[in-house]
């Protein structure tokens, strides 16, 4: 069997798993799993393209999704009214002094003669700036926070189509990235693990807790969809050459209208992947792409020949983030809600790590595989996993505290298979799937 | 003008609990550096590891109380720790038998390693939820404070109460203990010299027929024994959350980081200064500062630097600082 009908027969056995699903269970389920697989399909492509291209440890992934999804309430929700005027020109300032603060002792750092002066200047520039930056920000962010915060609450959006949100979620999580970058990826690999970590941790701090941003915890709904690709439900129960068309197909119009909306994202999300797996393809053949290989195999060689090593690093470390922010800001989409404390890291980082490893790092068709295949284990595991319990419980009496607690833990088995499915796969086929070339 | 006062409210509110906290991170700081020493990765499932630990400590705790067992005035998750110990270390050798062995052998590359660890996280992590669930759970008892803050008012007539909780001081004593023992070990026995040798030079120790795989054997007993035992005191002092267990990797990282990894000595003074910074930076300072401010000049906000859920900002603050200008560490561990 030749290596290009082996990769598309994978490809079809989770097409295949999907539609059993559809079969079995309901196409609006099979849709989903579809529409996130898309999704995760994406962040393995951010994550492959730093680790698989450029051995990048980042697991910090969860940080930069939940940075797309701030990217698409800050495009595409409406603007609070007199949130501006009340305080959002004070936050902006505020923000920027602070950040002038920061390169004012940066630059002390790197201008003043070393000694006893430079440290007091530092200390001093970044106490003044700290004070002056809070007697600003403070009294800003209240006022903001003060506008009917049952509903709002914070600065809002630029109204803007929520298609455009994408791409900015791509640039923020690159803006992101690039901070990074430049201080942690001169560390060796677990220092960068460790710091994009934190990173990830702080960036989910700062959703959760500045309210004035996106609520916070309180959460922004109804963040709108991007039409006409992809209308709503209610309209579409109305339309009479929709409900015509339903019935040609032999469903109801309800049904019909909620599969219609779910299929309207996966076009879109499927247009998307296209795109980027031809670019990330492109340029895993350029010559740059062999050089990120050459990077990653032999940093020392690497250097010797004259390639930039860290400049490398950071370029990638950034294109990655970016396509993980891309992803991020889909998934938002796709939700219609921001909800900070949904983003946890066993499942926005960890997962899609599962996804590129068993994937097949390296190589981009195979991260694309994984995704569908890890995500369709770690929806479907749940089912599998009460069922398994109900089979291995048959035997004990109703009633017994041991049935019942196994069954109720069924929900816990995800974790596990995931661990087990990575450790396996890293022991006895570290390649992966589809292996790199 | 107040000293006595401000001095009190300083103790009550940041010193007592960041040296709890910071004796708890010290302990979990120098599990993830002897493995860092000996077996030469960052280990990603030590939080999981300390979270079954206390996992299992909780259970012999109901167990226990379920039989009427007690401590006293002592909780009785004391009495269950060496239980607990004994069976994080049956699981971690378990695990290094099953995984880690086979990459050791290889000779596979560290960050191999890391996502091996990755891998053993989330096997833990499910086994927690899977036998205990995701939820918090309380399994302390006997007396709650040594000293109250009514008492402490009582006897000394200031306004400010100081308040010792008995899982403060039990956290500051069992630490002490243990790293009393490590250190004998470390430089007293003659396995533990065979393991800083190890440590220092994997070749010359091997030449000098020293059992590698024995090392590993007692590198993992002794940190499941650390990170059960740190695991038990965060969960007495705070509570037992399975996902907390993960939360703390972070500091526990960064304390091991700032002392040089690699480092006992290091990963002690590291958790102090990651614990106290926390607890200071988000700390509201107005009491203490009215008390020392001249009257009328009192501050008016609460002088909180960072809100308390920025405290993670904190010590990956401190992380990097000390990574950018001092990499070893400050007491000279390894660059990875």
């Amino acid at each position: 069997m030749s290596e290009s009908v082996k990769n598309s027969l994978l490809f079809v056995i989770v097409g295949f798993l999907i539609l059993l699903t559809g079969f079995t269970q309901s196409w609006n389920a099979a849709i989903l799993i579809l529409n996130m697989g898309l999704i995760s399909a994406i962040m393995a492509i951010g994550v492959n393209l730093q680790w698989g291209f450029a051995g990048l440890f980042n697991v910090g992934v969860m940080g930069f999704v939940a940075l797309g999804g701030l990217a698409v309430v800050l495009v595409s929700t409406p603007p609070t009214p007199g949130a501006w005027a009340a305080g959002g020109y004070g936050v902006v300032l505020s923000l920027l002094l602070g950040a002038a603060t920061v390169i004012a002792a940066v630059m002390a750092a790197k201008k003043m003669p070393k000694g006893r002066a430079q440290t007091l200047t530092i200390i001093a520039i970044l106490i003044v700036g700290f004070f002056i930056y809070r007697s600003i920000f403070d009294p800003s962010i209240a006022a903001v926070e003060a506008i009917n915060p049952a509903v709002e609450g914070n600065l809002g959006g630029l109204n803007m189509p929520v298609l455009f949100a994408w791409p900015a979620g791509g640039l923020l999580a690159a803006g992101a990235a690039w901070l990074i970058g430049k201080t942690a990826l001169g560390l060796r690999s677990d220092y960068l693990a460790i710091a994009t970590l934190g990173i990830a941790e702080i960036i989910l701090a700062i959703l959760k807790n500045e309210d004035w941003l996106a609520r916070g915890v309180k959460n922004v709904y109804g963040i709108p969809r991007p039409a006409p690709v992809v209308g709503y439900e209610v309209d579409l129960q109305q339309d009479p050459s929709f409900i015509a068309r339903a019935e040609w197909f032999g469903l109801d119009p309800i049904t019909a209208s909620t599969l219609s909306v779910k299929l309207g994202y996966s076009l879109l999300f499927m247009i998307v992947l296209l795109m980027l797996l031809w670019m990330a393809q492109m340029a895993l053949k350029s010559p740059w792409g062999r050089m990120m290989r050459a990077i990653r195999d032999n940093e020392v060689a690497a250097e010797a020949m004259g390639k930039d090593v860290t400049r490398r690093h950071l370029q990638i470390f950034v294109l990655g983030s970016a396509v993980c922010g891309i992803a991020g800001a889909m998934m938002t989409t796709l939700d219609g809600q921001l909800t900070p404390s949904a983003y946890q890291p066993l499942r926005f980082t960890f997962l899609v790590w599962v996804m590129v490893i068993v994937g097949g790092s390296g190589n981009n068709f195979g991260a694309v595989l994984g995704a569908f295949l890890i995500w369709f284990l770690w929806v479907q595991v749940e089912p599998i996993g009460l069922w398994l319990m109900n089979v291995i419980t048959i035997g004990l009496p109703d009633g017994s505290g041991l049935k019942a607690h196994l069954i109720e833990s069924a929900a816990h088995m995800r974790m596990l298979t995931m661990g087990l499915i990575l450790l396996v796969v890293l022991r006895f086929n570290p390649k992966g799937l589809i292996p790199e070339k | 003008m107040d000293f006595l006062n401000a001095l009190v409210a300083l103790s009550n509110f940041v010193l007592v609990p960041s040296i709890a906290y910071g004796s708890q991170l010290a302990l979990g700081a120098l599990g993830v550096t002897l493995i860092y020493g000996i077996l030469r990765f960052s280990n990603f499932a030590h939080g999981d590891t300390m979270a079954f630990g206390a996992m299992i400590a909780v259970l012999v705790t109901w167990g226990l109380q379920a039989l009427g067992v007690s401590f006293g005035p002592l909780p009785t998750a004391l009495l269950a720790l060496p239980f607990a110990i004994l069976g994080c270390i049956v699981l971690v050798l378990v695990t290094d038998r099953l995984v880690y062995r086979f990459y050791r052998e290889q000779k596979a590359k560290p960050v191999i390693l890391v996502i091996v660890s990755m891998g053993v996280m989330f096997i833990m992590n499910g086994l927690v939820r899977f036998i205990i669930g995701p939820d918090d759970q309380r399994f302390s008892d006997g007396a709650r404070f040594i000293v109250s803050a009514r008492d402490f008012k009582a006897m000394t007539g200031l306004r400010e109460g100081l308040a010792i909780k008995t899982s403060q001081g039990i956290t500051v004593i069992v630490a002490v203990v243990a790293v009393v023992l490590l250190f004998w070990f470390l430089n007293k026995t003659r396995t533990g010299k065979s393991m800083r040798a190890y440590s220092d030079n994997e070749d010359l120790a091997l030449l000098s027929g020293i059992n590698p795989e024995r090392v590993v054997m007692i590198t993992w007993i002794i940190v499941a024994a650390l990170a059960t035992t740190a695991g038990v005191l965060y969960g007495l002092d705070k509570s037992f959350k399975p996902f907390v267990y993960f939360q703390l990797l972070l500091p526990i990282f960064a304390s091991a980081i700032v002392g040089g990894l690699g480092n006992p000595l290091g990963a002690i003074a590291g958790g102090f200064i990651i614990a106290f910074s926390e607890v200071t930076v988000t700390y509201a300072w107005k009491k203490v500062l009215t008390y020392l401010a001249p009257e009328n000049l009192e501050p008016s906000g609460l002088v909180q630097f960072l809100s308390t859920d920025y405290k993670f900002a904190v010590s990956f603050v401190i992380l990097l600082i000390v990574l950018l200008f001092k990499p070893t560490g400050l007491f000279k561990g390894k660059v990875i």
